[in-house]
């Protein structure tokens, strides 16, 4: 019995912050806000020399193999940091769906992504959640239809798109009939857009491959749940330090029994979250029957404790947190926006309820 | 308990409710921010007009000049939030300023600024936090020197909403160095154009959108009149907490409005087809806040007779801020969860409901539980002076 990170995983997650700390800086990502997408490739480059975007990709296609754990020791730090990256869509969602699956061009998507060369965006929201009249239908052989809140699509070079719970299609990003316009919202620092398709042809369709999109979407949600609590851990370090630093009434607030328990029930809340989340990301490997409900209660606990986190966190700096200048904000956003991609809480916990079988009040 | 509404009431009601009819289309729906300053003015004028705003001011300062009457105030929230019309400003001016000036300004300030102010012809904001006082407000540094008949003001202001649109500024300032750090506070009026005020503009995390602005204000040298201040030299703690209690309990006081307009997005958004409405969390959700909205309603009832009656609520008048303030951001967390995947959307980008309002509402109640006394600040006060319990023993002098 063993639970806990290896002292690989422990490695992984200290060289990955040494590098966002120097490389990727808050100040580097305010800079990218004003771009018309967050997802610099310069930084999917650097994080594939790192061998973070092939974190799940087979050996034979270049990448590490690894587990879902050590992939979610990766997001948790590019949600401590507020990277913008394609990791969600191409390393995670993409990757875990093509390589369950057999296509020529498999290998070499899979060699691209490990190498930092293609990026896959994601469009999935509709396969539990439609809104809009969005869909995408296949129709004599082409694509047709909306997408919406498509994850990482607007500087990709291919689409993976959710057709149905039991089909999924792959496009090139600059094929006929694709349309992507992202969509805005107030985390600057993940891109999320709308796409759409007019008669485009697939590079590929899978059809009948329900297990891989149900696999794909636990992988999803497992990993945005560990980018939501790397967040929280972000904005509790802040709060914690604020704390220690700022004086009012003539003594560190820190010292106020108030401002005390707000910290501590922060990290009251983050710690056990961390050990669900350890969890959930290490059955996807090792105890797969029980990721579907894992994956569930991870990332609906996680949202709910990230938005407490995040308010009570930027109440410990009082006005200061309020200000753009202080950053706590983009924190902030990518908790509060992750909370409403691929699944809001109500819908998981309902989810949950009905994996286990259990009865829905009629 | 006397709530019948006799047959003058209803009058009242309908009287209300045809003026909403015949006026509402010049702002339903619409953000002050949208129409233009005459428009806003004439708008708020029009409401005076009709004892709707300013219902209760003397008319010799600009006000209607009815007398007090709970029920009268009932109605015209409850049918303004109804039609989805703001009635009134909630900005600092008339909510805060002019509260004060009736309970201590001089009878000249009282006739300068009251009905200019109501009429949305002055706009004020409040200089009380600086950066190394917020809190603990009573240590602000900011100093006012005698000059002669005036005062030079030296020092600097932060997180003055508004600052950046506004004609004038209810500052305080220390005017007695010498004295013990509550008595040594003025409470001064001062134009923002006097030579050696400059104001800069601090960016929020809501960016671009919302209503609220947040400024530093600085003071080199600015030269004012000593019959600037309000009330007496070294009262302006005391006077500023008479504004600070009003601030208290306007902030947020429109949440039945904001409930009615979730609502209706929660009749109009489908998942899967299905209307958020008829989701049985997001229902009870909703019902629960709809239960804390009616507490607060009934609440804000109570506190205005006992305001009318001249009797102290006690610890009940304490807890309002903290409850509405967080009542506010609830209320913006229900409607975005209710838009799922598209609640996350913002800076007026496609398929954005109600122009990023709700959105744009979580920032903003966010900065209200903060702004005007902290939550943990409420909850100290409700404890110490609503509850007695004895305050956190001083540090020991280093
Ligand atoms: C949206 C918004 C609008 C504002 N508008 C204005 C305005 O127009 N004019 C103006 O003058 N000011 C304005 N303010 C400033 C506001 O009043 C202050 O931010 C607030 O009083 C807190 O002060 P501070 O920011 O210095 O935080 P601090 O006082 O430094 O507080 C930091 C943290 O310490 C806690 N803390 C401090 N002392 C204690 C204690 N004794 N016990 C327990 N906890 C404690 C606080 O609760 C908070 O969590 C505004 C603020 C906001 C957010």
């Amino acid at each position: 019995m063993d639970f806990g990170l290896s002292e690989d995983q422990i490695m992984l997650d200290e060289t990955l912050r040494s590098f966002l700390a120097d490389q990727v800086s808050i100040e580097r990502i305010r800079s990218l806000r004003e771009e018309s997408c967050p997802n610099h490739r310069d930084i999917w480059k650097e994080l594939a020399e790192l061998g973070a975007t092939g974190i799940l990709v087979p050996e034979e296609h270049g990448g590490s193999e690894l587990s879902l754990l050590d992939a979610a020791v990766v997001a948790w730090t590019l949600g401590h940091a507020v990277t913008p990256s394609p990791f969600l869509g191409s390393s995670i969602l993409a990757t875990v769906a093509l390589r369950d699956l057999s296509h020529k061009a498999i290998p070499g998507w899979l060699g691209g992504i490990a190498s930092g060369e293609t990026v896959f965006g994601v469009a999935a929201t509709e396969l539990f959640s439609k809104r809009e009249e969005a869909g995408i239908r296949i129709e004599g052989g082409t694509l047709h239809g909306k997408a919406m809140m498509a994850l990482d699509a607007c500087n990709a070079d291919f689409i993976l798109v959710g057709v149905d719970p039991q089909t999924l299609a792959v496009v090139r990003r600059d094929a006929d009939g694709v349309e992507v316009e992202r969509l805005r919202t107030t985390d600057a620092t993940r891109c999320t857009s709308e796409i759409i398709l007019k008669d485009t042809a697939p590079e590929a369709v899978f059809e009948n491959v329900g297990p891989t999109v149900q696999r794909m979407l636990e992988a999803g949600r497992i990993t945005l749940a560990a980018e939501t609590l790397g967040a929280c851990e972000a904005m509790i370090e802040q709060a914690v330090a604020y704390a220690k630093e700022r004086k009012q009434f003539n003594r560190v607030i820190g010292s106020f029994q108030a401002v005390k328990h707000m910290c501590s029930e922060m990290i009251a809340d983050l710690e056990p979250a961390r050990s669900l989340l350890w969890y959930a990301a290490h059955s996807f490997n090792a105890i797969p029957d029980e990721t579907p409900l894992m994956s569930c209660h991870a990332l609906a606990h996680a949202s709910e404790i990230g938005r407490e986190i995040a308010s009570v966190a930027t109440q410990v700096h009082g006005g200061i947190g309020w200000t753009d200048d202080q950053n706590l904000h983009f924190w902030f956003k990518r908790i509060g926006v992750a909370r409403h991609l691929l699944g809001g809480p109500e819908f998981l916990r309902d989810r949950a309820a009905e994996l286990q079988g259990l009865a829905k009040a009629s | 308990m006397d709530l019948e509404y006799g047959q003058e009431y209803e009058a009242f009601r309908q009287e209300v409710r045809s003026f909403l009819d015949n006026n509402k289309l010049k702002v339903k729906g619409r953000a002050p921010s949208e129409l233009t300053r005459q428009q806003y003015n004439d708008w708020l004028e029009l409401q005076i007009e009709h004892g709707y705003w300013a219902r209760t001011i003397p008319k010799q300062y600009g006000g209607y000049g009815a007398e007090p009457d709970l029920m009268h105030t009932v109605i015209m929230d409850e049918e303004f939030n109804r039609a989805g019309v703001m009635r009134g400003s909630p900005s600092q001016g008339p909510s805060m300023l002019v509260p004060t000036l009736l309970e201590h300004g001089t009878e000249e300030q009282k006739q300068r600024w009251i009905g200019p102010t109501m009429r949305g012809e002055v706009r004020w904001c409040q200089g009380y936090s600086e950066p190394g006082s917020g809190s603990d407000l009573a240590s602000l540094q900011t100093s006012a020197r005698e000059d002669g008949d005036d005062f030079l003001i030296n020092g600097q202001k932060i997180w003055t909403s508004t600052a950046d649109r506004s004609d004038m500024i209810f500052v305080l300032v220390r005017t007695e160095p010498e004295a013990p750090k509550h008595s040594g506070i003025s409470y001064i009026l001062l134009d923002m154009k006097t030579e050696g005020l400059e104001v800069q503009p601090l960016r929020t995390m809501s960016g671009d959108i919302g209503e609220n602005s947040f400024n530093q204000v600085f003071f080199k040298d600015v030269r004012v009149p000593q019959s600037s201040v309000v009330g007496h030299r070294g009262e302006g703690w005391k006077i500023a907490n008479t504004t600070l209690k009003h601030e208290r309990n306007s902030l947020s006081s429109n949440a039945e409005g904001t409930l009615f307009r979730l609502m209706r997005l929660m009749e109009k958004e489908t998942i899967n087809g299905v209307s958020a409405m008829a989701n049985p969390v997001y229902r009870d959700r909703l019902m629960k806040l709809q239960a804390r909205v009616l507490a607060m309603k009934h609440h804000a009832m109570r506190l205005l007779t006992c305001s009318l009656k001249q009797e102290n609520p006690g610890v009940a008048g304490l807890v309002t801020k903290l409850q509405n303030c967080q009542l506010g951001f609830d209320m913006a967390s229900l409607a975005i969860d209710v838009m799922g995947e598209l609640g996350a959307l913002y800076d007026h980008t496609k398929y954005e409901r109600d122009k990023g309002f709700w959105q744009a509402h979580s920032f903003f109640s966010l900065g209200l539980i903060i702004g005007g006394g902290t939550a943990q600040i409420q909850k100290n006060i409700i404890s110490e002076r609503g509850l007695g319990l004895p305050r956190e023993p001083k540090p020991a002098k280093a």
